[in-house]
């Protein structure tokens, strides 16, 4: 029964990753066809931003964490790459996560996105199906949100919002939130029901231009609820804090 | 209308320029090439270069050979035949901007049947001068322009030119960037602020709360972050060096003259994306051209330039000063600057650099579903720099598809171009964030109009331009076509009535037809707009005579109407000027169709 569900669940996330793949290739020809009666093609264009590479100092182990996100497309269409992770500097990766998704323009400041999300780390390697949104929210706030399902039929979702504050042209603080919520119990990931855990940042960059921007900062994790249970039953503290410096950069 | 008058009337120049034309050769005068006219056939080619602006070398792309191209000098009435060989390995194409001409000579790829120049090609234009004055031409391919491609082109009326003038100088505009074009409009695609370097920051909050008081500050801020705009969004595009000439700032373009002479100063904006605040301190300018187009002469001492427009100016310097020619960006990140001196080597005063302007709630008059009754922030009362109870024919509840044409009471002549330092009401130095300190000097001008113009200078007003010679066409319009001038500023998408290039539907009109256009501008930008193949009439006021534009610039927030007779068949291009504006979208076709047999 178990590998039933799940077969059925890898199948629909390949059929959706088809129909991403298709309708990307039909926006393509279509603005190929218009592009004939001028010169000018609509530039394909791409980018890479390291959001955070950083370097985390708790009591305790300290770690590497990275996030890092890109895109390939055009205006309306745009193929979209998010990853993130965390590895202890004498150990092995704990964990890795890797989205690729489909975004397309829904409003000025909307994108709304359909993917894939495969975690790497921790083990058992988990896929999942992402639907989402990400934009500018009003009063500037860069705002994720993001709903998952995995190949087990588990529900989950995530909420990210980001902010910068310009003290001067090229100091810049930016505060963090993210949160994530479970529909339900998923003992391998060590995860409860409701808010598993939430997570708050504050890192000061300097732009030294505006590719390149080192950063210290502070960063505050608190799991919640029967999450922050499970934890402390494996020994671990709920809440975790640590001092950051680290590298934001972009092409 | 085309007697070959060989007989010129100037001095210098023109006798000049008229003797090399009729020898059938390229001369050079005062420091560039003249092609003047007598057989009337001239080969430009297309290559890459190298340009060196104060000392900084960097890639660019030529006409002729130099940047800018080499200055046109024709007469009205003449057949002119260009040979333009592309050396470049991508497409090109000359646009002549401003000319009156049969659609495929207008070299607009994608237009009437006009294809890029390829590789190693040489195409031949030819076409029949059908009018005098100020105009220029430059590449209409890509962002060619951008790298170097534009010259002047000056035509002398067939008959009697009514300006006199003893001297007779270009004074052609530019923006350079050493940056790759093609980089550019991918940086603000990614990241749209990314050439903003003067962003509100905290420490300008603490300052304006000092200034204006918190409460005011707050909802200053609430409300451009509830509609997710930048207040310092003047221009999308810094780190440019501004030419006259080709001639950076330090490398000081230089006219030469003798006190008391008539100096006719062609200025034309052939920058990418800058619109400047033109002016000469210490010597008043006289309008006597707009666009290439004769008007009643308009003593001003300065002007606001948009990208693509043109003024000739007649200056009387009387003492042997150096005076210097000075062109802001309205950005105010640098400047252009020339002098003109009775001898080579001499250098003005760099005057006194003007204030930013911070944009105001007033230049979002028209942007999509702007409530001002019920907007969120939107105090009026202690709003910095906003103060539409004073406006006249302003009537704030109506705002928002507000229709002009029938509106009692909304006087267009006095609408366009307002001129905001010299509206009735408009209290300057009441409003926070206007006041002088103890120099004299404002430390922050508001809203997109206020070029920090002195108290008693006259700085131009489309209301100023009044046509020479009379409107032709009397006729009432009979078709009022709308053009919403619209865009994602943070996706920097660019569009007209919202729709992008290649997804527009083109404006048809039938062939000699009366209509009026009706630029509303939903965007915090100013769009100079740009019509090919004719002129629009400006409805500024004037009865009877309309001045001719090729570019009208729409500021941020207002509409501005126009007239034109619909008497030049083709498809003709129709767009905003601001290169990385038409390259991402804000560009359509604009039909004349011919009348078909049945009507």
């Amino acid at each position: 029964m178990r590998t039933t569900t799940k077969s059925l669940q890898r199948a629909t996330l390949m059929a959706g990753a088809i129909v991403v793949s298709l309708s990307v290739g039909s926006a393509r020809a279509a603005e190929e066809h218009q592009v004939e009666q001028f010169h000018e093609e609509p530039p394909i264009l791409g980018t890479l931003l390291i959001d955070r590479f950083e370097h985390r100092w708790r009591d305790g182990e300290n770690s590497i964490d990275w996030d890092v996100q890109g895109w390939v497309g055009g205006d309306t269409n745009k193929i979209w790459f998010n990853a993130e992770g965390s590895k202890p500097v004498d150990g092995e990766v704990e964990e890795a996560e890797f989205q690729l998704l489909y975004s397309r323009m829904t409003s000025e400041f909307w994108d709304a996105q359909i993917g894939i999300r495969h975690d790497v780390r921790p083990q058992p390697q988990t896929t999942y199906g992402v639907i989402g949104f990400q934009g500018v929210a009003p009063y500037f706030f860069d705002v994720t949100a993001q709903l998952f399902v995995s190949e087990d039929g588990d529900f989950s979702a995530r909420l990210e919002a980001e902010y910068d504050l310009l003290i001067t042209q090229k100091l810049i603080l930016q505060p963090v939130a993210e949160v994530n919520v479970s529909a339900q119990r998923v003992e391998e990931l060590h995860i409860g029901p409701g808010f598993n855990d939430i997570e708050l940042g504050l890192r000061l960059r300097y732009e030294v231009v505006r590719e390149f921007a080192p950063y210290i900062g502070v960063h505050w994790e608190r799991k919640l609820g029967e999450t922050a249970d499970i934890a402390r039953d494996h020994g671990e503290d709920a809440s975790d804090v640590s001092f950051v410096a680290g590298v934001r950069f972009w092409f | 209308m085309h007697t070959a008058r060989h007989g010129l009337s100037r001095r210098d120049a023109l006798k000049l320029a008229g003797a090399a034309g009729l020898a059938g050769i390229i001369t050079v005068y005062p420091g560039r090439r003249v092609f003047a006219a007598a057989d009337q056939s001239l080969n430009l080619a297309v290559e890459r270069t190298r340009i060196t602006i104060d000392g900084e070398t960097s890639g660019a792309i030529s006409i002729g050979g130099s940047i800018p191209a080499p200055t046109l000098r024709w007469r009205e009435g003449q057949e002119v035949v260009i040979h333009v060989t592309n050396r470049l390995d991508e497409g090109t194409s000359i646009h002549w901007h401003g000319l009156l001409l049969q659609g495929i000579m207008d070299g607009a790829p994608g237009f009437n049947g006009f294809v890029p120049i390829g590789p190693g090609e040489t195409y031949t234009y030819r076409f029949k001068l059908r009018q005098a004055g100020t105009y220029w031409y430059h590449s209409h391919s890509a962002s060619q322009e951008q790298e170097g491609m534009y010259g002047a082109i000056v035509i002398e009326p067939a008959g009697r030119d009514p300006v006199r003038a003893d001297r007779d100088y270009v004074v052609l505009l530019s923006d350079h960037t050493p940056e790759n074009p093609e980089n550019v409009l991918r940086k603000l695609k990614v990241s749209e602020g990314y050439y903003n370097n003067n962003k509100r920051t905290l420490v300008d909050f603490f300052r304006d709360a000092q200034r204006d008081g918190l409460g005011a500050t707050i909802n200053d801020r609430l409300a451009w972050g509830e509609m997710r705009m930048d207040a310092t969004d003047l221009a999308d595009v810094t780190g440019y060096q501004f030419l006259v000439n080709g001639k950076g700032p330090r490398d000081n373009w230089t006219a030469v003259y003798n006190p008391g002479e008539r100096v006719r100063l062609r200025i034309i904006n052939g920058s990418a994306m800058s619109i400047f605040d033109v002016r000469i301190p210490g010597l008043p300018m006289t309008v006597v051209s707009a666009d290439g187009q004769n008007v009643v002469p308009v003593k001003v001492d300065e002007f606001r330039f948009g990208v693509g427009e043109t003024y000739d100016v007649i200056v009387m310097p009387t003492e042997d000063n150096p005076f210097t020619f000075f062109a802001e960006s309205i950005d105010r990140t640098g400047y252009a600057r020339g002098t003109l001196a009775t001898r080579e080597g001499m250098e003005g005063e760099i005057p006194e650099r003007r204030p930013r302007a911070n944009l105001t709630m007033a230049d979002m008059a028209m942007a999509p579903g702007m409530d001002h009754g019920s907007m969120a922030g939107m105090d009026h009362g202690n709003m910095p720099g906003m103060d539409h109870s004073n406006m006249p024919g302003m009537e704030q509840g109506s705002m928002a598809g507000m229709d002009h044409g029938s509106m009692p009471g909304m006087d267009h002549g006095s609408m366009e171009g307002m001129d905001h330092s010299n509206m009735p009401g408009m209290d300057h130095s009441a409003m926070p964030g206007m006041k002088q300190d103890a120099t004299g000097s404002k430390e922050q001008a508001m809203g997109w109009g206020d070029a920090g113009t002195p108290p008693g200078a006259k700085a131009l007003s489309y209301a100023d331009l009044k046509a020479l010679s009379k409107t032709t066409d009397l006729r009432e319009p009979t078709q009022e076509i709308e053009v919403q001038l619209t865009g994602m500023m943070a996706r920097y998408i660019w569009t007209i009535n919202g729709q992008k290039f290649e997804e527009g539907t083109p404006i048809r009109v039938a062939y000699g037809d009366r209509v009026r256009i009706r630029f509303v501008n939903t965007t915090m930008m100013a769009h100079p707009m740009h019509l090919h193949g004719m002129f629009v009439e400006l409805e500024n006021g004037q009865t009877d005579r309309m001045p001719k534009k090729h570019v009208v610039l729409v500021p941020p927030g207002q509409a501005t109407t126009v007239q034109l007779t619909a008497n030049e068949p083709g498809e003709w291009p129709f767009h905003c000027h601001l290169l990385y504006h038409m390259a991402s979208g804000m560009m359509t076709r604009f039909i004349v169709e011919p009348r078909t047999a049945s009507l």
